[in-house]
């Protein structure tokens, strides 16, 4: 589904990323972890197009499309979803509002009809439910004046209603409480299926308790060090990344 | 007033007095002293410069000299169709058509009832409102274009509603404008809402396409009196063809509320509003708010004077424009506290989105402050669209146009929220999300 091949970028020519490999078949859901400024959430806003980013080589195919070639809208159209680290407040935008016009710009990318209203609103009671989020959140404003937990709630509702075929969630348990952190691994977990892929970055092990990831990345400054399983993340959480900073000085310096 | 002059305008304004005191003779109405007066204040003060203080940023002179202007001064007839776009889907309203300032009683409901006189002001310049009410507002007397309107307007509203009287449905008055050579036209009104009496009046504006341009130099007094409430939407539709000075002057008595709108839309190359307020009670409220959204080389200047006369008022100013293209904007707000208008408070606040790469606003806050117990506050902003905003719009699909939209819709929230009539709210939605889509 997404291969990424050697990908370097760098922010006001500073290299953020130096050689990145990765392929995420259908299905699967990929942690990425790392030390802070490792390049962890630059990875993400690369593959969603944020415009400060520029990538100097390598490829990003995307269901056989040329990922990088695409405006971040079209990358969205295409089935790639970013869960931000950070969501914005938009006031004056009603979450109701930018939903529907999410999802109509989407549909009329695939050739659909714009949803009926009834039709919408049936979805957004659905996937409320799913993801527990409260329909009194609906009517307000864009994230505006919404808690932490609520924002990040908002995130998995909106890819919940958009049902993208890539998930990117940067650093989606940064901030969260417990309880918080359970009900937004809960609405992930209820929207995996064979079709979709997650990608999961964090800072913490915690979160893989609740998102059980197929594969574990360690990416430390711009690549990715080491690969294994969910069990890599719990040597991480045990261990820290010292010791795989060393493995690689002694890889480099042989 | 029906015969009409040939010799262009601009040449009348400057040189030619003899005939501008023979159009004053014109009109056959009893207000032949105040028009003579009114044509010597105009004479004295003269067209505005840009040297002209109050016109710093506008040269009205330009824009009179771009055609090739005459006076018209009698009615132009059209017909139901030509009205037929400025309905606002779903309200429930009196509608009353002006054309060029004239009432067009065939295509007109006025409402009727105990309390009520409405009608064209020709035909009541000799009721009590009228004649109590009539070129009072102080401010017109230094307002150059306001003289020139009273020596020489052809018609234009009259309401008055006695006290106590509620309108309970808003009036659409729909202004039409209209000509088949370049044509300047001075419509008048004035509205008087009496102790405890209230009324919700919206006003648009119909450009037929036509090939003249119609220059309209239009005149509004509004006396709001003790206890009294007037909501007043003033929506500038906007054409190529069309071209305005509109002077809005209202009075305000102990304990009334005065909720001014304004918002003017694309396409009319030149716009100049002269909102002024004065404050002849103590206890009152005002708020004026404001949308321009302005395209392609338009010229928006809102020129707005809160006059703090009496104690204990409160005043809240909120202009907020949103410029594509070459377009240009002046915001002046003017808010002038007497030394016996302690307590007041006066709130302004003037924000912009430069969204064209030759759009350009000229904003300046002037207060005049002599009460020293008030709070008094201006502020000014202006800027692009919050880069992280878009994106995250456009990474969920939002295309770029479609983000644009959504966040002028957002910025203009405030003002729109707050439109006291759910279909007028929709009307203004769908307008700017149709501007900002195309």
């Amino acid at each position: 589904m997404l291969t990424i091949k050697n990908l370097h970028a760098e922010v006001e020519g500073k290299k953020i990323l130096k050689g990145i490999n990765l392929e995420i078949n259908k299905g699967e859901t990929h942690a990425i972890m790392g030390p802070n400024g490792s390049g962890k959430s630059s990875l993400a806003s690369v593959l969603a197009g944020r415009d400060n980013y520029t990538v100097t080589e390598g490829e990003v195919w995307f269901n056989g499309k040329n990922l990088l070639e695409l405006s971040p809208e079209d990358r969205a159209r295409e089935g790639v979803f970013l869960a931000f680290q950070y969501p914005v407040e938009i006031p004056g935008v009603s979450n109701l509002n930018f939903l529907k016009t999410a999802l109509n710009e989407i549909r009329t990318y695939k050739g659909l009809p714009p949803l009926e209203a009834k039709e919408f609103l049936k979805l957004t009671k659905e996937k409320q439910q799913l993801v527990d989020f409260h329909s009194n959140l609906m009517n307000r404003s864009l994230n505006e004046g919404f808690s932490g937990g609520e924002k990040k709630r908002n995130e998995i509702f909106q890819l919940a209603m958009l049902d993208p075929q890539l998930a990117i969630l940067d650093e989606t348990d940064s901030g969260l409480d417990i309880d918080a952190l359970r009900i937004v691994s809960n609405g992930v977990n209820k929207l995996r299926d064979a079709e979709k892929s997650f990608v999961v970055i964090t800072h913490y092990q915690r979160l893989l308790e609740y998102i059980i990831p197929d594969f574990v990345h360690v990416l430390y400054n711009g690549r990715i060090i080491k690969t294994g399983t969910k069990e890599l993340a719990l040597e991480l959480e045990e261990r820290g990344y010292d010791w795989l900073k060393e493995e690689l000085h002694l890889k480099e310096s042989v | 007033m029906t015969s009409d002059m040939t010799l262009p305008l601009y040449q009348t304004l400057t040189a030619d007095e003899t005939a501008l005191s023979a159009q004053v003779s014109l009109a056959g109405d009893n207000l032949q002293d105040i028009r003579r007066t009114a044509l010597e204040r105009f004479k004295a003060i003269g067209l505005p410069t840009l040297k002209t203080e109050e016109w710093r940023f506008t040269n009205i002179q330009r824009y009179l000299k771009e055609f090739s202007y005459e006076f018209l001064h009698s009615a132009v007839q059209v017909s139901a169709d030509t009205v037929a776009p400025a309905t606002i889907a779903g309200l429930d309203c009196y509608r009353i058509v002006l054309v060029n300032g004239h009432l067009e009683t065939a295509l007109s409901e006025l409402p009727a009832g105990k309390g009520i006189t409405i009608g064209a002001l020709s035909a009541h310049t000799t009721a009590p409102g009228f004649t109590t009410w009539f070129n009072e507002q102080p401010h017109l007397a230094s307002a150059v274009l306001a003289q020139l309107n009273t020596a020489l307007f052809a018609d234009g509203l009259y309401i008055e509603l006695a006290a106590n009287t509620v309108l309970e449905k808003p009036v659409h008055i729909v202004h039409v404008y209209t000509s088949n050579t370049p044509a300047f036209v001075q419509p008048r009104h004035l509205w008087v809402l009496n102790r405890c009496a209230a009324a919700t009046i919206i006003e648009t504006t119909v450009h037929p396409n036509s090939q003249a341009v119609t220059f309209a130099n239009s005149v509004l007094e509004t006396v709001v009196m003790e206890n009294a409430e007037l909501w007043h939407y003033n929506v500038q539709q906007g054409a190529e063809n069309f071209r305005e000075v509109h002077t809005t002057a209202a009075q305000q008595y102990k304990d009334s509320r005065y909720h001014h709108y304004n918002f003017t839309l694309p396409n009319t190359p030149f716009t100049r509003n002269n909102l002024s307020v004065a404050l002849k009670g103590s206890h009152t409220e005002t708020n004026l708010k404001g949308i321009y959204l302005a395209n392609k080389h338009q010229h928006v200047d809102n020129h707005t004077f809160m006059d703090h006369i009496m104690p204990d008022c409160y005043s809240n100013e909120l202009y907020k424009g949103v410029l594509l293209d070459s377009s240009n904007a002046v915001f002046t707000g003017k808010i002038l506290v007497h030394q016996e208008a302690q307590k007041t408070n006066a709130f302004q606040q003037n924000n912009n989105l430069l969204l064209g790469d030759k759009a350009d606003i000229n904003s300046q806050p002037q207060l005049e402050i002599y009460a020293d117990d008030v709070k008094c506050s201006h502020g000014f902003t202006a800027g692009q669209f919050s880069e992280e905003s878009m994106f995250y719009l456009r990474s969920r699909g939002i295309g770029e146009d479609a983000a644009k939209a959504l966040m002028v819709n957002a910025f203009s929230h405030d003002i729109t929220n707050d439109v006291s009539i759910p279909e007028l709210q929709q009307h203004l939605q769908d307008q700017i999300a149709g501007i900002m889509n195309n």
